[in-house]
């Protein structure tokens, strides 16, 4: 095994040019895992320690573009107003000591169904920067994911950084797990209402081989919210259209029995999170919501 | 004559009277402080994954990726020809005739011959320069098996063309059970089940299912064994019980027991995890093959293969009552999966055959406890060990039956308690106190935590701590779908080593005098595992011998057996060894005084004399001398082995018989609040009522209390190991998915701690440990049954059994 | 490969680190500091946990050639460190040289006295009074997390001390003395402040 420790991001391309099997480690929080456990033993580890924009974020007028390797812990504490769904779903990974290492480019490298952060990005809108010798393209998130723990990477390319839409609205996130810290999704929910766009979207993990977006149900909600005029008129949500909504997000799951859970019980789960975080957003949204203490 | 801390006769109830000592500082009764406690705040204590030597070599175990195979070849060319490796070792490399050892009966292969009989079982070792070298080599050694069926319940283990787990069996359990793949059964009849249940007004039924525990002690089993030049081995080890280790050790490695010579190292808990072997002989082998020190260190990977577990079990139970709720009969059986290993199985199949009944009055019992053999993991010692599985299911009977009677499920319970005098099942009347209805009276005497802690008022309106939910900082609800429920639960287990085994300690204390000041140095094998022996044998030995310097000397095999530290045994019993030497010593010490200064005052020969302060005083309170005077430079250094009261086995047809020596108590009240739409569970608060006849150490005794308390929520709702039917192979075996709970997960825990001696222990001490753990699981199950009006006949819950999902 | 870092104030060279080697590994079985401890090396323990240019993490998912050139502070060194707190730079530590711990060592470790002359930091004085220590293998890693709980947020509610103490599993206490220790060496603190 190699360790290879570019000190800056041109030699961190270089390398994986050079090297396309190379694993990147950033926070280690996977590939340390897999190593102790005699899961993985590639030829070169590709540190990205030593490259300190990595671990920066820059606010722009509409999206936030943040570095691959900025922490969970940075992101529930500095963003939480442009990216409140991230930053709720980054207080779920794992423990604070996780928190501290691990980021969104290490959960989209490894793209896990399982991982917390992408059902935030998918509902709040993303684009993955990836980067190789050969140039810099942007992959929307919703193409990004592409079977179980396959991403769009190219063997050559690095995750840079990814562009996430400034929320312009209230945004929630939610997983079940079978302990009450520290614990891998059983599955999870993300919704980021867009009034700017009068549109709602949301992310699921870990109910599919992928993580995926409930479209239907998002089709269904942003048709019946713009029929009854609710985005003008603020009204609470006809308990039959959240219901609607919830059933058919359960249907965009399509999950597995494991060690974890069931399917039919991530079908169910995965409902009663769609309907509560419609509700937690849109009381947001009506402006009469509680604050959250623990969750934010 | 000796000089009796105690009077002849207390009445029962009543707290015990110390007058020995009483007025040392740092004796029994106070909340001292551990003694490795800096050591282990400033990381210097070293646990046996600490070890190191000069020129080591690490050791790493090949296991079986099967559960049922035969080993038709195995090549170690190519492991052997790596660089950086010294030794590859089989089954063929064995030194001695002995090739098997096992706590009870020798059935497991120190490395697998032939065959192996679960996943993960032990087939090679080998020995490196580097751990990963070690790993490189193993995954050259190449496997040919063939696979085997699968035994993995009780239908396929007794079917009659059922192929055997093992052959030949001549252990002295074969004779009584049916069917060669039952390890062992014990019946427990008393009185006439079936006529009593004709006076029955209510009879409720229920099948149970009980989950595969896991100990998950944090230190991960490890050890260096170091080849002596005599050609023996020194082994420094974390385990329970350094000379039931030797006593399997020695014969193996080919070695007369003197030259295994045993220390026990920092242990990272045990919780009945390390009764068995692990790394201990292996290392040891791969040390003398090579002459140089070996280091074995388990990963938590291969700590799931490498100790046996609690016993999953079905339970099917059936009780009667009179209108009134008085019990008429209870009927049960109880089926233990002991995997493929005996380990402690039929000690556990004794447990929860005498202890099925609970802590109640029952006179008409017809129980049948067994323990099969099959190609799941092996499962023996944990925390609780037979009974907690029984109270599982005859806790959530109680509240059946009191649903059915329409009645309080405390008042049902307190009804039928048993108390000092009831004789149970075994025919063992209770000579000690069993204030059964009293710790169940405390508990639900305690006021109840607030309703919705997750909300607390603020500026702008209420706000909510998604910590305080179910869900944690998941974020799953805001209070909705919360539902409260609380639940209560009592349990019955047996402290010491029981059925007529000899269950014995030794201490060695010696008196001196250093600098002036007299000393004390105790020295025992007790296990430290964490629960803190150490601090109690210093404070029994200050309490004894009236001094406040006491050395504890490291565990070893160079002093006699003090049994395991399991059973909750070890306060009791080495305690108890510790106690008696000190008296022995005191005795000696007392008789030179009596040689050196009885001439000059008549006290020395008419008063009862004590030692306290570092001097002998008259009960009245005059100082004779000190110490320092009497010793001068004599050491007396007295070893001597302590025994409790015997016990009688069971009758293997009816389990008639005194079996145990002790038996304690716990009550819980659990008040839970369940997400009842996504079957999320949180814990609000899990209060404990305990006896344990004398605090020795009231801070350590609440400790013990929380720690049991929390294996026992473990298991009800995340704690199992999951193995797969069809292959018999463990699907979770890492901290991701074998879950044990957190900080988040574990509620405030108020104990209530009485205190009324038995006066057959010492100081009336009753054993603590193990109590709370059985009576912790079945609480929160009622309390989840309570808010969600489920049945729940399993655990532990998982979301998807509240949902119905 | 080699590696250089700073471990409790004190600079630190070895040679011949595998690629893989984990930075607990290093510290444990080749410079000499064996307290951060190795209970599950996937993460999910906290045992190992130490602070990593200020911030606690798991050591067992740092790979070792990560930490090169940065400042790692153990529990060996935590007293220190909290003594030199008001300086805002790490104390000189007390590497040992050797490496685990050695046999002689060991023998007179264990049990023993206790009677350590050391001075305590605040926060491993607290464990010790409180009971918070049963087999202590949790004990390192929860001490660093409590000590950097205790030096951003002096006065932690318990639901903080919770969730700050998440990602630590304790076999042993059930939790409670552990809750009781952190809000002792909080009252200290305060008290000394006063």
């Amino acid at each position: 095994m190699d360790f290879l420790r570019p000190a800056s991001w041109e030699e961190a391309l270089a390398a994986k040019a050079e090297h396309p099997t190379a694993v990147p480690i950033a926070g280690g929080t996977d590939v340390m895992v897999e190593i102790n456990f005699d899961h993985r033993r590639p030829e070169h580890l590709l540190d990205l320690n030593r490259i300190g924009e990595l671990s920066e974020w820059q606010t722009g007028p509409d999206t936030v573009r943040l570095g691959a390797s900025v922490p969970y812990s940075a992101i529930m504490e500095n963003l939480r107003t442009e990216l409140p769904g991230l930053a709720l779903a980054s207080h779920t990974v794992a423990s604070p000591q996780i928190r501290n290492r691990g980021g969104v480019g290490g959960n989209l490298g490894t793209a896990s169904p399982a991982g917390d952060a992408h059902p935030a990005l998918l509902a709040a809108g993303a684009e993955v920067e990836a980067e190789s010798v050969r140039g810099t393209r942007m992959i929307p998130i919703d193409a990004f994911y592409t079977g179980v723990k396959r991403n769009a990477l190219a063997p050559d390319e690095l995750i840079r950084a990814v562009h996430i839409k400034k929320a312009d609205g209230p945004q929630q996130f939610s997983k079940v797990g079978t302990r009450n810290a520290m614990v891998i999704a059983v599955c999870a929910f993300g919704l980021a209402l867009h009034p700017g766009t009068r549109t709602v979207r949301t992310g699921i993990g870990s109910a599919a081989p992928t993580p995926v977006r409930a479209e239907a149900a998002e089709e269904f909600l942003n048709a019946a919210l713009d029929e009854g005029g609710f985005w003008e008129n603020g009204k609470i949500i006809t308990p039959s259209v959240a219901k609607q909504f919830a059933q058919l997000a359960s249907g965009a799951c399509s999950p597995i029995d494991d060690v974890r859970g069931t399917a039919a019980y991530r079908r169910h789960a995965v409902g009663v999170m769609a309907r509560r975080t419609l509700g937690w957003t849109w009381e947001q949204y009506r402006d009469t919501g509680r604050t959250l203490e623990g969750a934010a | 004559m000796a000089l009796h801390p105690r009077a002849a006769s207390v009445p029962a109830g009543t707290p015990t009277r110390i007058t020995q000592g009483s007025m040392t500082k740092g004796g029994i009764g106070e909340s001292t402080l551990r003694p490795d406690g800096t050591l282990k705040v400033t990381g210097e204590f070293a646990y046996s994954s600490d070890m190191w030597h000069e020129d080591m070599l690490w050791g790493h175990t090949l296991r079986s990726t099967m559960a049922h195979a035969a080993i038709r070849s195995i090549d170690i060319g190519e492991a052997v020809a790596t660089p950086g490796v010294y030794a590859v070792l089989t089954y063929d490399d064995l030194p001695a005739a002995m090739k098997n050892y096992g706590l009870e009966i020798q059935d497991t292969p120190v490395l697998a011959h032939g065959k192996v009989r679960h996943h993960g079982e032990p087939v090679a070792l080998v020995a490196a320069d580097h751990p990963e070298t070690a790993r490189r080599a193993a995954a050259k050694i190449r496997i040919d098996y063939a696979e085997l069926p699968v035994i993995t319940d009780e239908a396929s283990a007794t079917a009659p063309d059922a192929v055997l787990v093992h052959e030949g069996r001549t252990d002295h359990h074969i004779g009584h059970v049916a069917h060669p793949n039952i390890v062992h059964r014990q019946p427990v009849v008393r009185g006439d089940a079936d006529a009593a249940a004709q006076r029955a007004d209510v009879v409720v039924t229920g099948d149970y299912v009980f989950g595969m525990q896991d100990q998950a002690f944090l230190g991960p089993e490890s050890g260096l064994a170091v080849p002596s030049e005599d050609g023996g081995v020194e082994l420094y080890v974390a385990t329970q019980w350094l000379h039931s280790d030797l006593r399997q050790i020695a014969p193996v490695l080919g070695l007369p027991e003197d030259k295994v010579r045993m220390t026990l190292s920092g242990v990272g808990g045990a919780f009945g995890g390390r009764e068995d072997l692990s790394m201990q002989i292996h290392a040891c082998l791969l040390a003398l093959r090579t002459g140089k020190p070996v280091k074995m260190v388990y990963n938590r990977f291969e700590s799931f293969f490498g100790h046996v577990h609690r016993h999953p079990a079905r339970l099917h139970y059936e009780h009667g009552a009179t209108k009134d709720g008085r019990l008429t009969h209870m009927r049960c059986r109880i089926v233990l999966d002991g995997g493929a290993y005996a380990s402690a199985s039929p000690a556990v199949v004794g447990n929860a055959a005498s202890l099925a009944v609970g802590p109640y009055v029952v006179e008409d019992v017809d129980i049948e406890a067994l323990a099969l053999y099959s190609n799941n993991p092996p499962c023996g010692a944990m925390r609780g060990f037979g009974a907690v599985q029984a109270c599982f299911a005859y806790e959530a009977q109680m509240d059946k039956l009191a649903a059915a009677l329409d009645m309080d499920p405390v008042e049902l319970r307190q009804l039928n308690a048993m108390e000092q005098g009831t004789l149970l099942p075994t025919g063992q009347r209770v000579d000690s106190p069993a204030p059964v209805a009293e710790l169940l009276r405390r508990v639900k005497a305690r006021p109840m935590p607030p309703e919705q802690q997750w909300l607390s008022a603020d500026a702008g309106g209420s706000s909510v701590d998604v910590r305080a939910l179910p869900g944690g900082l998941s974020n799953t609800t805001h209070g909705e779908g919360v539902v409260r429920g609380v639940g209560y639960a009592v349990g019955l287990k047996n402290v010491g080593f029981s059925e007529g085994f000899d269950d014995y300690s030794t201490a060695r204390v010696r008196m001196e005098v250093i600098n002036g000041e007299p000393v004390a140095t105790v020295h025992t094998a007790m296990a430290e595992v964490g629960q803190g022996g150490v601090t109690v044998h210093a404070q029994i030995a200050r309490t004894e011998l009236g001094v406040s310097q006491v050395t504890i000397q490291p565990a070893d095999t160079r002093v006699g057996s003090a049994g395991s530290t399991s059973a909750s045994r070890q306060t009791y019993v080495t305690g108890g060894a510790v106690k008696h030497s000190c008296e022995a010593v005191r005795e000696q010490v007392l008789e030179m005084g009596r040689r050196k200064f009885g001439t000059y005052h008549p006290a020395w020969a008419t008063a009862e004399l004590l030692l306290e302060g570092g001097k002998v005083v008259t009960d009245g309170g005059e100082v004779l001398a000190p110490l320092a005077e009497v010793l001068e430079d004599e050491a007396v250094d007295i070893e001597l082995e302590w025994r409790h009261r015997p016990t009688e086995a069971f009758d293997l047809r009816t389990g008639q018989g005194n079996g145990h020596v002790q038996y304690s108590f716990a009550a819980h009240r659990a008040v839970v609040e369940v997400d009842t739409e996504l079957g999320l569970v949180k814990v609000i608060e899990l209060a404990c009522a305990q006896d344990v006849g004398k605090a020795l150490n009231p801070l350590s005794v609440v400790g013990q209390i929380q720690g049991g308390t929390t294996q026992g929520l473990g298991v009800a709702v995340m704690e199992e190991i999951l193995v797969d039917p069809k292959t018999a192979k463990v699907r979770n075996p890492s901290f991701t998915d074998y879950l044990i709970p957190t900080i988040l997960d574990t509620p405030s825990i108020p104990v209530d701690v009485l205190e009324l001696a038995d006066d057959h222990a010492p100081y009336g001490l009753r054993g603590v440990g193990e109590a709370p753990t059985l009576s912790s699981t079945p609480a929160v199950l009622a309390a989840i049954r309570n808010a969600t009006g489920l049945e729940l006949n399993r655990t532990p819950v998982r979301p998807e059994h509240i949902t119905g999902t | 490969m080699r590696v250089n870092f700073t471990v409790n104030g004190r600079k630190q060279e070895v040679d011949d680190v595998w690629e893989g080697e984990s930075l607990l590994y290093v510290l444990r079985e080749r410079m000499g500091f064996p307290g951060s401890k190795n209970a599950c090396e996937q993460g999910e323990c906290g045992s190992c946990t130490v602070r990593l240019d200020g911030v606690p993490v798991c050591s067992c998912l740092v790979a070792a050639g990560q930490a090169e050139g940065r400042q790692v502070v153990t529990v060996e060194g935590l007293a220190d460190y909290a003594r030199h707190r008001e300086d805002a730079h790490p104390g000189t530590g007390c590497a040992t040289g050797a490496c685990g711990t050695p046999l002689g060592t060991a023998r007179s470790r264990q049990a023993g006295d206790g009677q350590g002359t050391e001075e305590l930091s605040p926060i491993q004085q607290a464990f010790i009074d409180a009971g918070a220590v049963q087999c202590g293998f949790c004990t390192p890693g929860l001490l660093v997390a409590a000590d950097e709980l205790l030096e951003t947020q002096p006065s932690p509610s318990d639901q903080d001390i919770r969730e700050a103490l998440s990602g630590n599993l304790c076999r042993c206490t059930g939790y409670e003395k552990i809750l009781d220790a952190v809000r002792l060496a909080a009252a200290r603190q305060e008290e000394a402040v006063r």
